[in-house]
């Protein structure tokens, strides 16, 4: 019999029908569109229209610049020791700096469940998920969950930007002289490496998941996303348990891109200082497992507790210069939570430190929060890591949750006196119980996060 | 969970949108080859037409003429954008130009190297903020999609527009991953029966592998299909086509599938025949 789709709603096996509609009204009864007209649909109201059940990380890490793991993020975070170094990625000729995950190039690709050929995955990107999947037993918690409901009940949603990109920027550089013809190496390889699909397939065959899957690429708010993903096909009823996270590996691609962009400073970033000139960007791997407050309850517990998604509508690579779709990603955020702005207590920026993102995302976080909400930006640490931005800045917030920590900024030295909302350049200590965080990408895509504790 | 459908339209070989299509997908009218759409993606301004990747225009597309179908207001509608390898004409200039030694790429490319660059254009031409999800999963990205939009309009209670598209990759990148064809779909869902609906839809995730995922009777249409992931859409397009009460299963990554059991809805025959 097939293993764990056993339907909790209508006691019947294998297949798990999704709701409650009725499954065997005859044809010749639906009479579609002439049961009413369509819902309205309110013209200037964000997305969220009720409140979720929050979900519970039963599980969560993260490996960035700052460190393997939970504790290393923390102490690095709490030292204020930034990860950011003079770029020293392959043979970049770019007067910047980076946030590079040590030792990714030595590591050893090994491990997983049996009968898998894991050395096909094997790229920078996935070294990095494998990394992430190695720390504070986030492995072993995604087979108890697997265990406690079932392989094919279980969701993995990635969010990345550029996957494993960096296999082909080198296998172009080894092209056939006559033909032009890629190494027949890459060629076997590419679905498992560069394919956008390569880190969600890495990760659920290493952990020997079932379920839905699949990559979700919006740019920088990417893994931000996969969270209202997984509480969407939670309430939904395709899983029971997903595990989400995101995964983006330095890269010719990003590192020549932003050049090109004129968006990369020279130095570390400084986000919200005055003399702000551009990001730096990083890499990071981070996961988390979510699961409903029922079957995971635990005192003290972090939970996602809402999620808003927009669009700006308004170009490829720039922001909406009033953050008309910032706002409505945040706003969309606290209606799903049930909660005011009044009950954040602290707000993990996007904060790039580009001149048009800190000053457009201070003008929308300051229309929904007013002056007094502590806010700042973790970039001056990790670097922007892009698609992993999202889950790097929701394991940030669940650290302030847990240890009663508010990080603030470094590198910035003089606070852009331009800037309204209240940005905090020095870590604080002090109870948290709710946490917003925000992720924005090329595009206009954009997404916020609130985390709780339960 | 139940969806309908009020708005569709598919791009490809002999599939030149949803009026010139739905007789060959219902079986009435033999598929005739024929060379690769070229479409324009008018709803794009003009600058952005010339300025966006063919991929992009596929999809804005597809996606224009269901928003215009269904009569809809595309600033009041989510969208699901699902591409298994996205912009690979970009990607093969950009490295191209990174195996050289100068590595000079130009910032345009750049933003549009990132995989939600239809969305994003999509976006920008009908100054939509409502939210996009763009997502990737090999053969099974339509399928995803699927899921995805179901899942947002039951929970957001929204129209979702779903856009599923891939091109062949060019060379060396087609030696890679051989997409067939060309292929672009959307639908229009929402959770609740509007007039002139085209199909209900009762969707049902199964890891019952004991039945094949559906296929075309036509089989120059299954090559079709089993040559690019947008393209497996096709047994839910034909059945949209046919309106008969059909189930139709999709491959969802060897392990699920996804049972769509499809309804006609009677006050869409009308609009169904006027081809």
């Amino acid at each position: 019999m097939a293993q764990g789709l056993v339907n909790r709603h209508t006691k019947k096996d294998v297949s798990h029908r999704i709701d409650d509609h009725s499954p065997n009204q005859a044809i010749d009864d639906v009479l579609c569109g002439t049961q009413g007209s369509r819902d309205p649909v309110p013209q200037d109201r964000p997305v969220a229209t009720r409140t979720m059940a929050p979900l519970i990380l039963t599980g969560y890490t993260l490996v960035s610049a700052l460190g393997k793991g939970l504790d290393e993020t923390y102490r690095a975070l709490r030292n204020r020791r930034s990860g950011l170094r003079p770029c020293d990625f392959e043979d970049v000729g770019i007067t910047t700096y980076i946030g590079r995950v040590d030792d990714v190039e030595n590591m050893s690709f090994s491990g997983g469940s049996a009968s898998t050929r894991l050395e096909q995955f094997d790229c920078r990107n996935n070294r990095l998920a494998l990394l992430g999947l190695q720390q504070d037993g986030f492995t072993q918690a995604a087979i108890e969950a697997r265990e406690r409901y079932g392989a094919h009940r279980v969701a993995v949603l990635v969010g990345s930007s550029t996957s494993g990109i960096l296999e082909t920027e080198h296998a172009y550089c080894h092209r056939d002289p006559a033909s032009g013809a890629l190494p027949s190496s890459y060629l076997t390889s590419h679905r498992y490496t560069h394919n956008m699909f390569s880190a969600a397939h890495f990760v659920r065959t290493y952990l020997g998941l079932r379920g839905p899957a699949m990559v979700i690429s919006t740019a920088c708010s990417s893994s931000a996303k996969a969270f209202a993903t997984a509480a969407r096909f939670i309430e939904a009823g395709f899983c029971d348990a997903a595990v989400v996270g995101g995964v983006d590996s330095l890269c010719l691609t990003i590192l020549y891109g932003f050049a090109s962009l004129q968006l990369m400073s020279r130095s570390p970033c400084r986000p919200c200082d005055e003399n702000r000139d551009g990001l730096t960007l990083g890499e990071s791997a981070g996961f988390a497992l979510l699961e409903k407050s029922e079957h995971a309850d635990q005192p003290g517990a972090v939970a996602l507790s809402g999620y808003g998604e927009s669009c700006d509508g308004y170009h490829m690579s720039h922001p909406h210069p009033e953050g008309t779709g910032a706002i409505r990603a945040m706003q969309a955020a606290l209606l799903r939570s049930g909660l005011t702005s009044a009950d954040i207590d602290y707000i993990h920026l996007h904060g790039t430190a580009t001149r048009a993102n800190d000053s457009i995302e201070d003008t929308a976080v300051h229309s929904v929060f007013g002056p007094s909400t502590p806010c700042s930006s973790t970039k001056g640490w990790t670097g922007h890591t892009l698609g992993a931005a999202g889950i790097t800045g929701a394991v940030i917030a669940a650290l302030s949750l847990t240890r009663s920590f508010v990080p603030g900024t470094v590198n910035t030295t003089r606070l852009d006196p331009s800037l309204n909302s209240h940005v905090l350049l020095e870590n604080r200590e002090q109870p948290v119980q709710r946490v917003l965080s925000n992720s924005f990408g090329f595009g206009g895509n954009n997404c916020s996060l609130i985390f709780g504790t339960v | 969970m139940t969806l309908y459908v009020s708005g569709i339209s598919t791009l490809g070989p002999g599939l030149p949108g949803w009026a010139g299509s739905r007789a060959v997908l219902a079986g009435e009218r033999p598929w005739c080859e024929a060379d690769r759409p070229r479409p324009s993606a008018s709803l794009l301004p003009p600058n952005e037409q010339r300025r966006s990747s063919e991929t992009v225009r596929w999809a804005v597309e597809v996606a224009q003429e269901v928003i215009q179908q269904a009569k809809a207001d595309a600033r009041e509608v989510v969208s699901v954008f699902a591409s298994s390898d996205g912009e690979t004409v970009v990607l093969d200039r950009l490295c191209t130009e990174l195996a050289t030694p100068q590595r000079t790429i130009s910032p345009t490319l750049f933003h549009h190297s990132v995989h939600n660059a239809a969305s994003g254009y999509w976006g920008i031409a009908t100054g939509s903020q409502q939210s996009s999800t763009v997502l990737a999963c090999y053969d099974s990205s339509f399928c995803a999609a699927m899921l995805e939009a179901a899942a947002y309009a039951q929970i957001e209670e929204r129209p979702v527009l779903l856009v599923a598209y891939d091109l062949p990759s060019p060379p060396p990148l087609y030696a890679a991953r051989p997409l067939q064809g060309g292929f672009a779909t959307a639908l229009l869902l929402t959770r609740t029966p509007a007039p002139h609906n085209l199909a209900q839809l009762d969707l049902t995730l199964s890891n019952d592998l004991s039945e094949d995922a559906t296929s075309m009777d036509d089989p120059r249409l299954e090559a079709m299909r089993n040559g690019n992931q947008a393209a497996r859409s096709l047994p839910l397009l034909a059945a949209i086509a046919r309106q008969r009460g059909t189930l139709v299963r999709l491959e969802y990554l060897g392990d699920l599938r996804l049972l769509i059991r499809v309804m006609p809805c009677r006050s869409s025959v009308k609009t169904l025949s006027a081809d």
